[in-house]
């Protein structure tokens, strides 16, 4: 799973959709590859706007990651982002992947297992369904 | 031919052995790549993109998303489809997860998503206790909050008849989104429906005259056999507002509503919703 996924996964415990303390899960145990992706600036440029950099900073420490900028890079008018910039971002987002390992979540402390780079999310009912749908059944 | 959805829940319909058999195909493979190419010709996205693919499978619809030069994830309930993806090194980033209890994403998060021959499945009662409305809401509720402002779905699917067609295109409209379908082939053997959804410019936000509907139009105008379900039609039975009432969607709905609420509910069937002679 790449870095990039984990930070648009967040907890799928219907508990956890209205409180922010579910994204971004956190890693434990996790085991690294990197793994070559063709380099495409184009692509890091158009989904920067959305990665939550907090989030991102948290992974990347969490995975053994220290040197992220403080600060989302950002491109302007003037002076579009540095070559550089983007191929690190790419190194770390696309590339980086974490093959073992749990992502739990701060809020219910769910563990969803990642095993060969697939993770479980598959809930028993319970968890993915408000209350007023069990009750009936 | 029976359908499978109708013989198994789709986990245990894709098991190793029906997994290989599909993946295999070489049938199957040219169907759902083409089928892969015209969603992607419908999404038009003009740069690389990220993108979920809901029922990804062993990853033959993923894997002309790589080739188009795109991210993706997929998401799938048969651990042995994506086993047969990791065989053949799909690229995206595989989830083991059911639409039917939601996307599990950060709102916002994915330029467009795309769907292969999946969520008719949703339609389909499964292992879980759960009805089929309460599931194709939940999908379509994350569907809608994952992807960004603008963004866009396009979703293949094979509808068992004119009911689940309508129960999966008014669950898409009851989420948010703006909604067409599109029909390859109509009346032949090889018909394919496309459910074209857009994000944003929704029923809340009027934008100008950008209504909901509207950009589907500019998508698949031109193309033969569109019709857009656009809630402001007159006398539209698709749209949330418009739902008539006494209608078959409109019993359905109130049912499932008393259903939530506990109450004793008769089950569905082909009749509901139907009239009914006159008694003497
Ligand atoms: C006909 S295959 C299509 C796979 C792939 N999109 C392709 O084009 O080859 C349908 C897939 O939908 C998946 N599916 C069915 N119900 C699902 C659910 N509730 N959640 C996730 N995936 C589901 C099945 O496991 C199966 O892999
Ligand atoms: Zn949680």
């Amino acid at each position: 799973m790449k870095i990039l996924t984990t930070n648009y996964i967040s907890c799928a415990v219907k508990a956890c959709k209205s409180t922010s303390l579910s994204f971004p899960l956190h890693f434990q145990d996790a085991v690294l590859v990197q793994e070559e992706v063709d380099f495409k600036p184009e692509f890091i440029t158009n989904i920067l706007p959305r990665i939550e950099w907090e989030a991102l900073k948290i992974t990347a420490v969490e995975l053994g990651f220290t040197t992220l900028p403080a600060q989302k890079p950002e491109a302007t008018e003037e002076a579009p982002l540095d070559p550089q910039v983007l191929k690190d971002l790419h190194t770390l987002l696309l590339e980086t992947q974490v093959t073992e390992g749990k992502l739990v979540c701060a809020n219910c402390k769910h563990v969803y297992n990642i095993h060969q780079g697939i993770a479980n999310f598959l809930l028993p009912n319970h968890l993915a369904l408000p209350l007023i749908m069990i009750t009936n059944f | 031919m029976s359908r499978p959805e109708d013989t198994l829940p789709p986990d245990l319909f894709y098991n190793d052995v029906e997994s290989h058999k599909y993946t295999t195909s070489s049938r199957i493979q040219s169907i759902q790549s083409s089928m892969t190419q015209r969603a992607l010709q419908l999404l038009a996205l003009n740069s690389p993109s990220m993108i979920l693919d809901i029922g990804c499978g062993s990853g033959l619809s993923g894997e002309h998303l790589t080739s188009s030069g795109h991210i993706w994830v997929g998401m799938d309930i048969s651990a042995s489809m994506l086993a047969i993806a990791l065989d053949r090194d799909a690229e995206g980033d595989l989830l083991l997860a059911d639409m039917g209890q939601g996307v599990p994403f950060r709102p916002g998060t994915f330029d467009a998503a795309i769907s292969i021959s999946a969520i008719q499945w949703l339609c389909n009662a499964d292992s879980s206790d759960v009805s089929a409305s309460g599931r194709l809401s939940r999908f379509f509720d994350g569907l809608y909050s994952s992807l960004k402002r603008g963004g866009k779905a396009v979703l293949q699917f094979y509808p068992k008849n004119e009911t689940q067609r309508t129960m999966i295109t008014s669950a898409a409209i009851r989420s948010g989104f703006g909604a067409g379908l599109l029909e390859d082939d109509p009346d032949t053997k090889n018909k394919k429906l496309y459910l074209v959804l857009t994000v944003g410019a929704g029923r809340d936000e009027v934008v100008g005259d950008a209504v909901a509907g509207r950009d589907v139009t500019e998508v698949v105008k031109g193309l033969e056999g569109v019709d857009v379900i656009d809630e402001r039609r007159k006398g539209g039975k698709s749209g949330k507002g418009k739902e008539l009432k006494g209608s078959k969607s409109w019993i359905l709905r109130k049912k499932e509503q008393n259903r939530n609420k506990g109450k004793s509910v008769k089950a569905d069937s082909k009749y509901t919703g139907r009239k009914r002679r006159v008694a003497f």
